[in-house]
């Protein structure tokens, strides 16, 4: 089974992209579930949203305790919730920042060696795409450039079916661009031109 | 076909093609999400022959449904918790009339202190209400149960709650396969109402019935309300039949090594620990035991599908030998026990069973497998007490941290 945890704040669709990635690894083949917590429901309060994948069905209800992957929507938040809380070592925290990870560990007061830190500039890609704070689609873009679990093939799948028209190809293209961009930084290479080359290649493929 | 579904809608789904004539509904957490997409529904012309009834209150919302259902429409409406309460003069009245309306119950707790989450006390605050109450461990049984709840309902003359666990389920996404309007036409009748009101032919529907006869009109309905564990049998079986899964029925049998959901798994054994326990925490029960029986605990799992009627016989056919008993109950009964655990205890009465009430997940405390698998080695080791709060933190009410929820952390 594979845990995944998603903060963020009230407003930026945190509920909606638990509920995505499920769609996304159910497309990507595996059982899916998506565990929304529902608690101050106003814009800007810190929300929090659970996923599981797994190869069987899923039976539990309980919420995730231990996530292989978090997922943190807003920095601001790395302040004031524990996102590191419950992750094993070889765990993943995929942070939307312009920062680094030694930023992100700084801010979140956590050195947590055996957790791996990604950072990706999530909501500059998505409001260059989509023009609105909904960094969802980025962060699973992010996801799937480190994991197995999901594929840029079924986000971009998933976001398009859900919002077919300009709102789908926005998104599908900030999960491109992500991907790109974690991916290249991983490989040492420049995230920047990465991503504009992914975006450009989904135009390409698309004309 | 299978997809990911949010609760709610995949029961908005399932509800839509049994094709009822009438939905009337007023709005409150956590059942809001359905009505709100039957109403859409009913706008895009996806729901076709139905009125939409908007009205202003639940009291309003159920007097709608007594009228459509008894003037021969077929009815649904849904609700949860102070809405249930709300309304429950004419919740008595539809049962009364006989009227076969099928009500979704999102369950959630009831205040003070005002909680939205989940727990089973609104349904239990009308479990004498005279309609049937089947309850939902998942997505894909809530919305199954909706098309078998009609069916029963419309057989029997008797109303139906479905319930399903608030926010737990109905706010959770799921791969669910919600059954199809082709398959539900083929299998659910038309609604031909027992009795409907009629210009031509004037009748009374819940007249006055005095001294003389007014025990006789329960009795007589105290006897129907025996008739319909057989009939939810039935037409469950014939779910199952047709669906290739089961759903519904009087009680859920679960396979002793797999926990995989069976009408065949044999009964407890004299050295098993019996869970019983009703709602979405069977799957997390589910989840707990296996490993325990993978480890060699000898522990069984049954799930209460059909509340009400009290599946007394179904029940004692389940948990055959065993005697030692746990009731995972998100009920309480002030100054007793849980509420599904004093029906446990009266269905069992004379088999000599210890019965343990373990009270959780009210006001929607997390259920957390750990604490589950903690409780039932306890109770294996003959070291539970009779009646236990789970995860209850000692000390008085602790205050939540700034900006904070339970449920949230």
């Amino acid at each position: 089974m594979r845990q995944v945890r998603v903060h963020g704040r009230g407003g930026q669709g945190v509920v909606t992209a638990a509920e995505m990635l499920a769609r996304t690894g159910f497309m990507a083949g595996h059982e899916a579930q998506a565990i929304p917590s529902f608690g101050s429901e106003r814009t800007g309060a810190p929300v929090i949203a659970y996923c599981r994948f797994d190869d069987r069905p899923l039976r539990t209800r309980e919420p995730v305790l231990h996530p292989d992957v978090v997922l943190v929507q807003d920095p601001t938040l790395l302040v004031s919730e524990r996102v590191f809380d419950g992750v094993p070592d070889g765990g993943v925290v995929i942070v939307n920042t312009e920062g680094d990870a030694d930023d992100v560990r700084t801010q979140a007061g956590v050195d947590r060696p055996g957790v791996d830190v990604i950072t990706v500039p999530a909501m500059r890609i998505t409001m260059e795409h989509l023009g609105t704070p909904r960094p969802s689609a980025a962060m699973s873009g992010a996801y799937a450039a480190v994991s197995d679990d999901i594929t840029l093939e079924a986000i971009q799948a998933v976001y398009r079916t859900r919002f077919p028209g300009r709102v789908g190809e926005a998104n599908a293209r900030a999960a491109a661009a992500a991907r790109a961009h974690v991916a290249a930084q991983l490989a040492g290479e420049d995230p920047e031109q990465a991503a504009a080359a992914a975006v450009d290649a989904m135009e390409v493929s698309h004309a | 076909m299978r997809e990911v579904l949010e609760g709610s809608q995949a029961v908005a789904m399932a509800v839509a093609r049994c094709r009822p004539g009438v939905v009337c509904a007023y709005p409150i957490s956590p059942q809001t999400h359905i009505v709100e997409a039957l109403s859409r529904m009913s706008r895009t012309g996806e729901l076709t022959d139905c009125e939409y009834v908007n009205v202003e209150s639940e009291f309003s919302a159920m007097s709608v449904s007594i009228g459509s259902s008894a003037a021969g429409s077929r009815t649904y409406t849904a609700t949860a918790s102070q809405g249930l309460l709300y309304m429950a003069e004419a919740v008595y009245n539809a049962a009364g009339m006989g009227l076969p309306i099928v009500m979704t119950v999102a369950n959630r707790a009831i205040g003070a202190p005002i909680n939205i989450w989940n727990d089973h006390s609104d349904s239990m605050a009308m479990r004498d209400a005279g309609w049937l109450q089947l309850f939902a461990m998942d997505n894909q049984e809530a919305a199954d149960l909706h098309v078998i709840a009609f069916a029963v309902a419309e057989e029997l003359g008797m109303p139906a709650m479905v319930c399903m666990d608030g926010f737990v389920l109905t706010h959770a996404s799921d791969v669910v396969d919600v059954p199809s309007a082709e398959d539900i036409d083929a299998f659910l009748p038309p609604f031909r109402p027992l009795q409907s009101l009629d210009v031509e032919n004037p009748a009374t529907i819940g007249t006055m019935a005095g001294p003389e006869s007014f025990t006789e009109t329960k009795y007589l309905q105290h006897m129907r309300f025996l008739d319909a564990a057989d009939v939810i049998a039935s037409w469950s079986a014939r779910f199952a039949e047709r669906f290739g899964r089961e759903a519904g029925g009087l009680v859920a049998r679960f396979d002793p090594d797999t926990l995989d959901r069976s009408a065949t798994a044999p009964p407890a054994k004299w050295d098993d620990v019996t869970v019983i326990a009703m709602g979405s925490v069977l799957g997390t029960l589910q989840a707990a035991i296996e490993p325990m029986r993978a480890a060699g605990a000898h522990v069984r799992l049954v799930g209460i599908s059909a509340f009400r009627p009290f599946p007394t016989q179904a029940l004692r056919d389940a948990v055959g030998a065993s005697r030692n008993i746990v009731v995972v109950d998100r009920a309480l009964e002030l100054g007793a026990q849980g509420v599904l655990t004093s029906c446990v205890g009266g269905a069992l009465v004379g088999t000599g069973s210890r019965i343990h009430s373990v009270v959780a997940g009210l006001g929607g405390r997390p259920i957390l497998a750990s604490s589950l698998t903690a409780v039932i080695q306890r109770a294996i080791d003959g070291d539970l007490r009779r009646l236990e709060f789970l995860d209850l933190k000692e000390g008085g009410v602790p205050a939540p941290s700034l900006g904070a929820t339970e449920v949230s952390r």
